[in-house]
């Protein structure tokens, strides 16, 4: 199987996603610009982290306009796989290929730290080799995370099983203290309806070595790697 | 700003002064020039001369300084040091001061403050790795303090955060003299492949001068200027002086720049930051012997009008300068071009020695480079001991009721605002991006990993301007052996220093005391500790009206681990460990955080340190963090023994009893500070290992107790002198910024 990394001008986590598929998980993987109009043969697209075109206007809204996008949006169109991290979550919800908005955080300040985030549905081709309800130990970093929706879009969203994550405790209860960037019902990732495009603010791809203090992002990759590869997939992370 | 637009135009008998140069300085101009100048060229040189780009104040001093050693590649001198660090690779690292723009504009002061120092990195054709910076303000107990201090985080934030460079580590220190007069430290760590090294020097007669990035508008116009000069209740009219960064561009500019220096398209790189396009042009003709011709009006412009003498003072942001073998230009144009940053021919190399500058086909400067960019005279300032000094060193702190409830003090010194985690502070920087950050900040040196060869870097920034104030000379010492100190705690041996000075103003005898004697202390333990200082800066004029910052030499200093994930942390990670103290007993409570904090006084004279003993202590550390013989390390710093133990169980989430001698002066013991001092935690199984190979080294070791439980307990000759619970500590040492800073 093949992941490919979007690069727009200023994104910045595209490397540390790179790094993780090629050299830890030991996965095919390409840099794809972003005014390329045509994909090629990928399986799983990663829209990585950054402060794509300086986060100007709006975080992601100049990013989602690009020509790659349109090459996206057919290729989430057809079922393809499509993961944005952080400021690739932002691009993708400006692009309208995922529900809501994510707003300046609450404290009005850039946060990066660790947060427990709560896997609230398990059956995507992203978390399905997590346990329902398994908490994963990875960091935020970023100034604009606060999800938001209307309520009778997050009604909807719950109903769809469509919030694929929310910030909580280490042991799974989800409360202020543990959301941090005060995102509406303390939504840290959410889906498309069909499942096949996913958006999260906290990073996985910083959570894949014990080096760096946690592997519990890697469960994210396994499980897209399972998905095109029915074989275990084993990490000497 | 209508008074410099009129210094342009001005005969120049009634501009030097203006411009900020002694009649002194413009004979010797009228000299090298072998004629009057131009108001074009005069305010080349009053840049050029100014403290900030001619160091013509601390030149001499600087001297002092080892700068060489079997790593070293590139000294000081050029935009940043380079030091090796094997495998065919190199560090490259420099820190520098952005003290007055952010006294008025904190924001933007700090982020271009980020943005320079990031530029000199790259233009050396390193990949920037990681950001550090050592930051002063005024106690933070008034809104002022506070907007200068959540100004300058932010700003540093909102540069780093964006060109995804992690910042790993710093310090905060608030004492009142900084209160009008911040200071910002800037330091950024690069690495790369040592062929790649490229050199800001305009060789080949012939080649062309291109300038790469923004356009040049009117922000920083005579911004060193102001940097040399006092601040004053008049400075927040120069806030047009102060530069406004674009971190999109700069990162654009960086991934350019790289592949275009990767690709060997350019001859000669340099960043366009102090004094701006006349720096850029004097400085790479005069390190090369060539001369220059460009033509000013092809400077792309953000507003119509600039005059000549502004585009050649502006200090816009995100702007290169690269030297171009003309049948190489079209690559680099096609890099450019993909990254959607303008690029323009300006001129050629040239043969001679001359910097030409045409307007329109008109002639307005013709400098010789090495007189505007090197030919400032140097000054031997005349020094004079301050009065305050032997008065303060009188003071004899144990003449002071000794301290009773040493637990309550403790959380006192834990919560205080030098001592107190910095956590609010750095969670608004991306510490973790480009995923290398192995300890990020909140111990003592942070370690990333590099990934070319399995090695890792530690890096570290330190300055104590209690100490240094209280006695410059071993101010400067122990800035240079903590930073060091630091390292060695991580497991890493110190490779460099880059040194970041603040000082007064050096032609009062007084302040230039105080920096002579600190250069000399810092010169004496670099040499001792064999550690080459391979680039810095000076920053002078560090007052307000008349009153001085405290002498605040900061060292950054970078070490090298060969095993990555051998490296150690500060937290006692397990129960059951022993904890001892490596190092000497020699303390004082001079100039210590117990008398600031709890006295209100900062006087009396801090420990003295042997040097000697310092390098068998660090060399004893790496030793032990080699052989995996340590579970952990923690330097004893502000607060002493008592906030270093604290600081190890917080870090860890681990509590510890420990049982001291019995002692007249059980506060002394806790809260007394002294060099060469690291608290370790060992395995009950390695203290024999431990111990012989601190016998073999010549160090002392005092076994002082053991980890476990959730409470700290110390007790001294049998009798409790601190029981508090991990939570309470907590609470001290983490929730003061986030109460403070609401």
């Amino acid at each position: 199987m093949k992941f490919g990394v979007i690069v727009f001008p200023g994104s910045n986590c595209d490397l540390d996603a790179y790094h993780l598929v090629r050299d830890v998980l030991k996965e095919k993987v390409e840099y794809i610009g972003c005014d390329r109009r045509s994909l090629g043969d990928y399986d799983v697209l990663i829209l990585p982290g950054g402060f794509t075109y300086g986060d100007y206007l709006r975080s992601g809204a100049i990013a989602a306009r690009t020509p790659v996008m349109e090459a996206v949006a057919g290729f989430a169109e057809r079922g393809g796989l499509v993961l944005g991290i952080c400021n690739g979550f932002q691009v993708l919800t400006e692009a309208g290929l995922l529900p809501g908005a994510l707003c300046r955080n609450g404290s009005l300040q850039f946060r990066c730290r660790q947060v427990y985030v709560r896997v609230d549905n398990n059956s995507l081709p992203f978390t399905n080799l997590a346990a329902a309800g398994e908490v994963l130990r990875m960091p935020v970093a970023h100034g604009d995370g606060s999800y938001y929706a209307p309520p009778e879009l997050l009604q909807e969203l719950d109903r769809n099983g469509q919030v694929v994550f929310r910030y909580a405790d280490q042991d799974g209860r989800t409360n202020t203290e543990a959301n941090p960037n005060g995102s509406i019902d303390n939504i840290a990732g959410v889906s498309n309806r069909s499942g096949n495009v996913v958006g999260l603010m906290p990073h996985p791809e910083r959570a894949g070595e014990k080096a760096l203090g946690s592997v519990d992002g890697l469960v994210i990759f396994k499980s897209l790697i399972g998905h095109f590869q029915s074989r275990e997939v084993v990490v000497d992370a | 700003m209508p008074e410099q637009e009129k210094a342009g135009t001005d005969k120049p008998e009634k501009l030097w002064r203006k411009l900020g140069l002694s009649n002194h300085e413009y004979e010797v101009i009228v000299e090298q020039l072998g004629r009057e100048p131009s108001p074009v060229e005069l305010n080349m040189y009053s840049v050029m001369w100014s403290e900030h780009c001619s160091y013509k104040h601390s030149r001499s001093s600087l001297k002092l300084f080892p700068t060489g050693g079997p790593r070293v590649v590139q000294g000081p001198g050029e935009n940043a040091g380079v030091v090796d660090i094997g495998d065919g690779y190199a560090a490259v690292f420099k820190i520098e001061s952005h003290n007055h723009p952010s006294a008025v504009e904190p924001y933007q002061g700090a982020a271009t403050g980020v943005g320079g120092i990031l530029r000199d990195i790259y233009t050396m054709g390193a990949q920037p790795i990681a950001f550090l910076n050592s930051l002063r303000f005024g106690p933070p107990d008034n809104a002022r303090g506070r907007y200068l201090f959540a100004g300058v985080v932010a700003g540093i934030g909102g540069y780093g955060n964006c060109v995804g460079v992690p910042t790993v580590g710093g310090e905060v220190y608030f004492e009142p003299c900084y209160r009008g007069n911040p200071l910002v430290n800037a330091m950024c760590v690069g690495v790369m492949p040592l062929e790649r090294l490229v050199l800001g020097k305009a060789c080949g007669e012939g080649n062309l001068v291109v300038l790469a990035g923004a356009r040049t508008g009117r922000d920083g116009i005579h911004g060193v200027t102001f940097a040399s000069e006092e601040l004053s209740d008049q400075s927040e009219k120069d806030r047009p002086a102060v530069q406004v960064g674009d971190p999109f561009l700069g990162k654009l500019l960086i991934d350019a720049t790289l592949e275009a220096v990767d690709r060997k398209l350019v001859a000669g790189v340099q960043d366009l930051g102090g004094a701006g396009l006349t720096c850029a042009l004097t400085e790479t003709a005069s390190r090369a012997g060539t001369g220059l011709e460009v033509d000013l009006e092809k400077v792309p412009l953000r507003e119509e009008g600039l005059e000549p003498f502004e585009i050649l003072t502006s200090e816009s942001q995100e702007r290169m300068l690269f030297i171009v073998e003309p049948q190489r230009l079209e690559e680099l144009e096609e890099i450019f071009r993909h990254w959607e940053l303008p690029l323009t021919v300006l001129g050629r190399v040239s043969a001679g020695k001359m910097v030409t500058v045409r307007y329109h086909g008109e002639i307005v400067a013709e400098v010789p480079a090495e007189s505007v960019a090197g030919g400032s005279p140097e000054y031997e300032p005349e020094s004079r001991e301050p009065v305050y000094f032997r008065e303060l060193a009188a003071f004899d702190p144990l003449g002071l009721p000794p301290v009773e409830d040493r637990g309550k003090t403790l959380l006192d010194l834990l919560s205080a605002p030098d001592v107190a985690s910095k956590e609010w502070v750095w969670q608004q920087y991306d510490y973790m991006v480009r995923t290398c950050t192995l300890e990020g900040p909140g111990g003592d040196a942070a370690v990333l990993r590099l990934r070319e060869s399995g090695k890792a870097l530690a890096v570290a920034v330190d300055g104590n301007g209690r100490h240094a104030y209280l006695d410059p000379r071993l101010g400067g010492m122990l800035a240079v052996a903590e930073a060091t100190r630091n390292l060695s705690c991580s497991g890493a041996e110190p490779i460099g220093i880059t040194d970041c000075l603040n000082f007064g103003n050096p032609e009062k005898p007084e302040m230039f005391w105080q920096f002579r004697q600190a250069v000399e202390g810092m010169a004496e333990a670099c040499r001792v500790l064999e550690v080459p200082v391979v680039g810095g800066n000076v920053s002078f004029y560090n007052e307000v009206e008349d009153e001085a910052i405290y002498p605040t030499p900061v060292v950054g200093a970078v070490g090298l681990l060969e095993k990555a994930d051998q490296h150690c942390g500060i937290g006692f990670c397990a129960e059951g460990n022993l904890i001892c103290l490596i190092g000497p007993h020699h303390i004082s409570l001079g100039g210590s955080q117990l008398l600031k904090t709890i006295f209100g006084r900062v006087a009396g004279s801090p420990a003295g340190i042997d040097l000697s003993e310092e390098k068998k202590v660090q060399a004893f550390l790496r030793r032990l963090v080699a052989g995996k013989l340590i579970m952990s390390a923690h330097d004893l710093s502000d607060g002493g023994l008592g906030v270093a133990v604290a600081e190890s169980c917080l870090k860890g989430g681990t509590g510890a009893v420990l049982d001291l001698p019995s002692s007249p002066r059980p506060d002394l013991d806790l809260f007394g500070e002294g060099p060469s001092r690291v608290l370790v935690s060992i395995r009950p199984a390695d203290l024999e290992d431990v111990s012989k190979q601190a016998g073999e080294a010549g160090v002392r070791l005092s076994e002082l107790g053991w980890t476990g439980g959730k409470k700290l307990e110390i007790n001294c000759g049998g009798s409790r002198v601190v029981g508090l619970e991990l939570e309470a500590m907590k609470k001290a040492y983490e929730e003061v910024f986030s109460w403070m800073m609401k």
